[in-house]
């Protein structure tokens, strides 16, 4: 992390760091993990700071929620170089780069407005399988429809 | 006839299965010509539901003729107004119901993704008669069947396929169908009905030679087939573009004397009015025949779904 955000944001004693998460889409990781700030824990948001590895960078912090490594992996989606350190009593006790899910259950809504997962009375739950990272191709495992990181963004209500 | 063979599973999407699987299922069809019109008792004790949300002609009748002839028996509607659906009843709980009462369930719907879904709620086996404009794959495998029974061998040949790509299932399913083949695909088209990304990704996933025109003048003298399909009115978003782009493409003879003389066209039907009427009376018309083969090739797909004695 660069000196200028250390001096903007204090260590968290108890959560999760989230470095290297290309600039600009800091927004799209918290909604990815199902964060909108209305659910009480703390939390840090540093955009657009400088970086040795990507130029610029984002970095989230968040103290007091547990995050499992499935759902901290599906950040891959939109942050696919992000870097993840778990902290306790201000120590850091793991740390991993995400790697991107194959399957992605339930998060996206699939773009074909006429895709059986778009039905409000059906019990069915989104589906895409991982085609391409890079690019990213996710296809709905339902309809068959593609979806890129554009439609990605605009699915979690980012565009 | 096949043994014992039993596939007890779902059919969902052509790409589900193998090219021997395709194989088994035309040797058993050849052996079902025969019964075709008259009687094989080996589902006696079994009953087929047929879930049909969309209007169909063919494959509805020749499912459940297919079941007749194999002794077992129908049970189902057409068109959701006649069922629970209209009072407001979801597809999971009228597929639970199915389930209950039948040894194998057929479904045609307008969403897709529905007979994946209704796969995946039902214990028996789910057939896929067509869900949006995605998947058809009993209508590709009759359309494999009907150029396997004309040429004997697929691989080879040359298969234009006309209309609408953009829209229609069976495109969609008979080139997925076609990937386990070698074959030559011309793709003829106006040019707003041109196949979807997902289309061309999976071509050239597959490595399948192709290529694209929008006139058919340019690739008949090239082609072994000529797949004929209609317009998908009922798909189009938008009605304005259906008007603007209707009648655009026509086969008739002053086309067809351009072809091979072993040229054959096929068409799923129904037709509007993108086959001339006088093409009916020509040797290269096959659509009624391959229409007819829906029995037996359904009958041999029912047989293997649902077992059966040898």
């Amino acid at each position: 992390m660069s000196g200028k955000s250390e001096l903007i944001i204090s260590k968290i004693r108890n959560g999760v760091v989230i470095d290297h998460i290309p600039a600009g889409r800091a927004l799209l990781v918290l909604r990815l993990l199902g964060i909108s700030g209305r659910e009480g824990f703390r939390v840090a948001l540093v955009m657009n700071v400088e970086s040795r590895k990507l130029g610029t960078k984002d970095i989230v912090k968040i103290e007091g929620r547990e995050l499992t490594k499935d759902e901290l992996n599906l950040i891959a989606l939109v942050a696919p170089t992000a870097t993840v350190n778990m902290v306790r009593d201000y120590e850091v006790t793991s740390k991993f780069k995400v790697t991107m899910p194959n399957v992605v259950e339930g998060l996206l809504k699939c773009k074909n407005p006429k895709c059986i997962t778009n039905q409000q009375r059906e019990p069915v739950k989104s589906r895409f399988r991982l085609v391409s990272r890079e690019p990213l191709k996710l296809v709905c495992d339902y309809c068959g429809t593609i979806h890129e990181l554009s439609d990605i963004e605009r699915s979690l209500g980012l565009v | 006839m096949v043994g014992s063979l039993v596939w007890n599973r779902d059919v969902i999407s052509v790409l589900d299965f193998s090219k021997e699987d395709f194989e088994v299922l035309f040797s058993e069809a050849l052996s079902m010509e025969r019964y075709a019109k008259s009687k094989l008792d080996i589902l006696g004790d079994k009953v087929l539901a047929l879930a049909f949300f969309e209007p169909s002609t063919r494959t509805r009748l020749s499912f459940e003729t297919a079941m007749l002839r194999l002794g077992g028996r129908v049970i189902g509607f057409s068109g959701a107004e006649a069922t629970s659906m209209a009072k407001g009843e979801n597809l999971a709980d009228t597929i639970r119901m199915l389930d209950a009462y039948a040894n194998a369930i057929v479904i045609r719907h307008s969403l897709e993704g529905a007979a994946k879904f209704a796969a995946e709620v039902a214990e028996s086996p789910v057939i896929n008669a067509g869900d949006g404009s995605q998947n058809h794959p009993t209508q590709a495998m009759l359309d494999l069947y009907t150029i396997w029974r004309e040429f004997k061998v697929i691989d080879g040949l040359s298969i234009g396929i006309l209309g609408d790509l953009r829209y229609a299932r069976v495109v969609n399913s008979l080139v997925q169908a076609l990937s386990y083949y070698r074959v030559r695909l011309h793709l003829i088209s106006p040019e707003l009905l041109r196949p979807r990304q997902e289309l061309v990704e999976f071509m050239n996933s597959r490595g399948i030679r192709y290529d694209w025109t929008n006139d058919p003048y340019n690739v008949i003298s090239d082609l072994d087939v000529l797949y004929v399909v209609r317009i998908q009115k009922e798909r189009f978003p938008d009605p304005m573009e259906y008007e603007r782009i209707k009648g655009a493409y026509k086969v008739n003879l002053k086309l067809i004397e351009g072809g091979k003389p072993n040229l054959i066209i096929l068409h799923p039907l129904p037709r509007i009015d993108e086959i001339d009427f006088a093409v009916d009376n020509t040797p290269q018309a096959r659509y009624f025949k391959q229409a007819g083969f829906g029995v037996p090739l359904r009958m041999a797909l029912l047989r293997l779904v649902l077992g059966g004695g040898s």
